[in-house]
């Protein structure tokens, strides 16, 4: 197949135009979309790709048709995109529920930007860490990733699409405008190279018959797509095995959602992903995710090179999250940090994770700009006295 | 027109272990159903490439009953979730089953801009005035006038025209029947399953437990005598002045016209990308 880009080698370009491109390898032939800074380059390399490739990309009325309509396109078989920002992110909530209820694979890119409402449209921000995870109604799981570079943007929006279809369930790319406008060589492989996983298609009539069961033990469900013969109905209704609409039994409801929200947490140590950097012998441990992962890296190795034995833990799935790990880290270290662009949100769940084991320290910053190592060396040499 | 039989159309397309039907006595629903399945009956279509889409309540509740592919969604979003069935796999024919409020108030966007980009897709269109499994509260298209339990004193907004909003907005195919329109209605749903593009059949269809109870008309036979007050065929109400024609609905057939539809304008854009980037000649 021929690309609309270089593959096989290295390129210098933005984070979003990288989200574009891995996607497309990834094998994502339908995007639907509506423009949001900064977010829109996603769009816009799409919108040159896709045609030239056979695949789908549509401007919607807005983005709770946005999703529907990648929604509609994963029940039609194609692996399916949309990216947006906070405000949008908010709007697709409804819809991230009934792909979590309906167990369809779809990829959501949130590039985050500054403040609630439109607040800082061009500015970096992390204030999308728990919307991300719980901004959806009801009991539900899903799973989010959250790239550091625009290599990482690249390689996890692949993963990204990977893990929606081996788990049928949406995953979230929560990326921000730093990540997302800043440009850096990237790695573009051959499609041989990449590793792409495939949803379960019914390998016979018996398994099509059951879209939400557990036909082979793993609690992920075959996918009868549309228009194989199947015949089969999704509904967002509490539904049984075979998709029929159950809504007021009490074990129905909770044998569904349980078995939904349970193929994420048991997979959790394939789905859950992190870097440990000089970890082993820390007396101090910072743990960050996405762009201030990097300054927290150099903080790490600036603080080493004055005698104080710091280490990072950079997390790159913030959902499912590995509590036991922070515990694990918790033990050993004197206090850990969380330097985060909001006024806490990765904190809670570190704190949780520490169990008590050691201190948590919040080293927030809002307002568009990612912290310098500076800071986090400042904040962390004020705390030790 | 060939006379099937009730029970064949029903054994050959109803889910039997979905039935009864959620449908409370003298709802409209079950007869568009009908008329639905004896069109696809007598076109002869593939059932295996016929996706049912719905979005939520009393109508939306269709495409469960019925032996085909169906996606059942979230509140007036039936038309953006078809969107995308359609174009990731073109060879599939969409029927979107939908409600008043559905279609008109919270998915009046995806409705309007469905009808811009002429998606194709054919949409059946149950127009009972409220919103019935909701419990009767009022829609965008109660009368003036009338009742809900969110307008208790009577409905004091202006009603949509569902039709001439979807004739405007540029519909290959437009019509509206009464469910007391049979023949008619079959037809329409036949001539909107076979065309490109968007069609919509809607059909004024009686809900007497929500409506009709709260507004002096408890049982389906009044809801008819009622309807055969209010609605006027479209060729006698082109000769009545506008002031007659005030608080009545014209049936019939609003538009028939051959418009490309959404999925061959994009194969075009492929070719025009591929051409411009020299892809291909």
């Amino acid at each position: 197949m021929k690309y609309p880009f270089p593959v096989g080698r290295a390129d210098f370009i933005q984070g979003d135009e990288a989200i574009a491109r891995a996607a497309i390898l990834a094998g994502c032939r339908f995007y639907a979309g509506y423009p949001i800074t900064p977010a829109s380059e996603i769009f816009e390399a799409m919108a040159l790709y896709m045609p030239l490739i056979d695949g789908v990309v549509i401007q919607m009325e807005d983005e709770i048709a946005s999703i529907a309509a990648v929604i509609g396109a994963s029940w039609a078989g194609a692996k399916a995109m949309t990216a947006t920002s906070g405000p949008g992110f908010s709007l697709m909530q409804e819809n991230i529920g009934y792909a979590v209820m309906t167990e369809t694979p779809i990829v959501v890119v949130d590039v985050q930007r500054g403040g609630p409402s439109t607040g800082q449209p061009t500015l970096p921000a992390q204030g999308d860490i728990m919307q991300s995870i719980w901004g959806t109604h009801g009991d539900h799981s899903l799973i989010v990733l959250s790239p550091s570079t625009v290599q990482e943007a690249f390689d996890f929006t692949i993963r990204a699409f990977n893990l929606a279809e081996k788990y049928r369930t949406p995953v979230i790319l929560l990326t921000d405008a730093e990540v997302g406008h800043m440009r850096e060589r990237v790695y573009i492989p051959n499609p041989e190279e990449i590793e792409i996983v495939n949803r379960k298609l019914p390998q016979n009539e018996e398994e099509a018959k059951l879209p939400f069961g557990d036909p082979h033990g793993d609690l992920v469900p075959p996918m009868p797509i549309f228009g194989k013969g199947f015949k089969t109905y999704v509904t967002g209704l509490t539904h049984d095995e075979r998709g029929r609409p159950r809504t007021v039994e009490r074990e129905v409801h909770e044998r569904l959602i349980k078995r939904i929200v349970e193929k994420i947490e048991r997979n959790k140590k394939d789905i859950f992903d992190y870097q440990a950097y000089e970890l082993e012998d820390a007396e101090i441990a910072i743990v960050s995710t996405g762009i201030v992962a990097r300054s927290a890296l150099r903080a790490v190795r600036m603080l080493r090179e004055n005698g104080i034995k710091a280490g990072l833990l950079k997390i790159n799935t913030i959902w499912p999250f590995d509590f036991e790990l922070i515990e694990s880290v918790a033990e050993k270290v004197n206090a850990i940090y969380v330097p985060e662009m909001n006024l806490g949100q990765l904190y809670h769940l570190v704190k949780e994770g520490a169990n008590g084991k050691a201190p948590v320290k919040l080293i927030s910053k809002i307002g568009g700009e990612v912290h310098t190592p500076m800071e986090i060396i400042e904040f962390i040499r004020r705390d030790l006295k | 027109m060939r006379l099937v039989s009730a029970y064949e159309i029903r054994d050959k397309y109803l889910r039997k272990d979905m039935l009864p039907t959620i449908f409370c006595p003298g709802c409209g629903i079950g007869s568009v159903l009908q008329f639905t399945l004896r069109a696809i009956d007598e076109l002869g279509l593939d059932p295996d490439k016929i996706v049912w889409v719905s979005g939520i309540g009393c109508s939306s509740r269709v495409p469960g009953f019925v032996n085909f592919d169906g996606l059942h969604t979230t509140h007036g979003r039936a038309l953006a979730f078809a969107t995308g069935i359609k174009l990731a796999n073109p060879e599939l024919k969409i029927i979107a089953f939908m409600g008043d409020g559905d279609a008109a108030a919270i998915g009046g966007n995806h409705f309007i801009h469905a009808i811009r980009r002429n998606l194709d897709v054919t949409v059946i269109l149950i127009n009972n005035f409220t919103y019935g499994m909701t419990g009767g509260q009022v829609a965008p298209t109660t009368p003036k006038g009338l009742r809900g339990t969110t307008a208790p004193y009577g409905q004091f907004e202006n009603p949509f025209d569902i039709a001439q909003l979807a004739v405007a907005a540029g519909a290959n195919y437009v019509a509206r029947w009464t469910v007391f329109n049979y023949i008619q209605g079959i037809n329409s749903i036949k001539k909107a399953l076979s065309k490109e593009g968007f069609t919509l059949v809607e059909f004024l269809s009686p809900c007497p437990i929500s409506f009709g109870r709260r507004n002096r008309m408890k049982t389906a036979p009044e809801l008819i005598r009622w309807y055969q007050q209010i609605t006027v065929p479209l060729a006698k109400a082109k000769k009545m002045p506008p002031e007659e024609l005030e608080g009545k609905i014209v049936i019939g057939e609003f538009v028939d016209r051959d418009r490309p539809g959404l999925v061959r304008e994009y194969m075009e854009y492929i070719k025009r990308a591929k051409k411009i980037m020299g892809w291909e000649e």
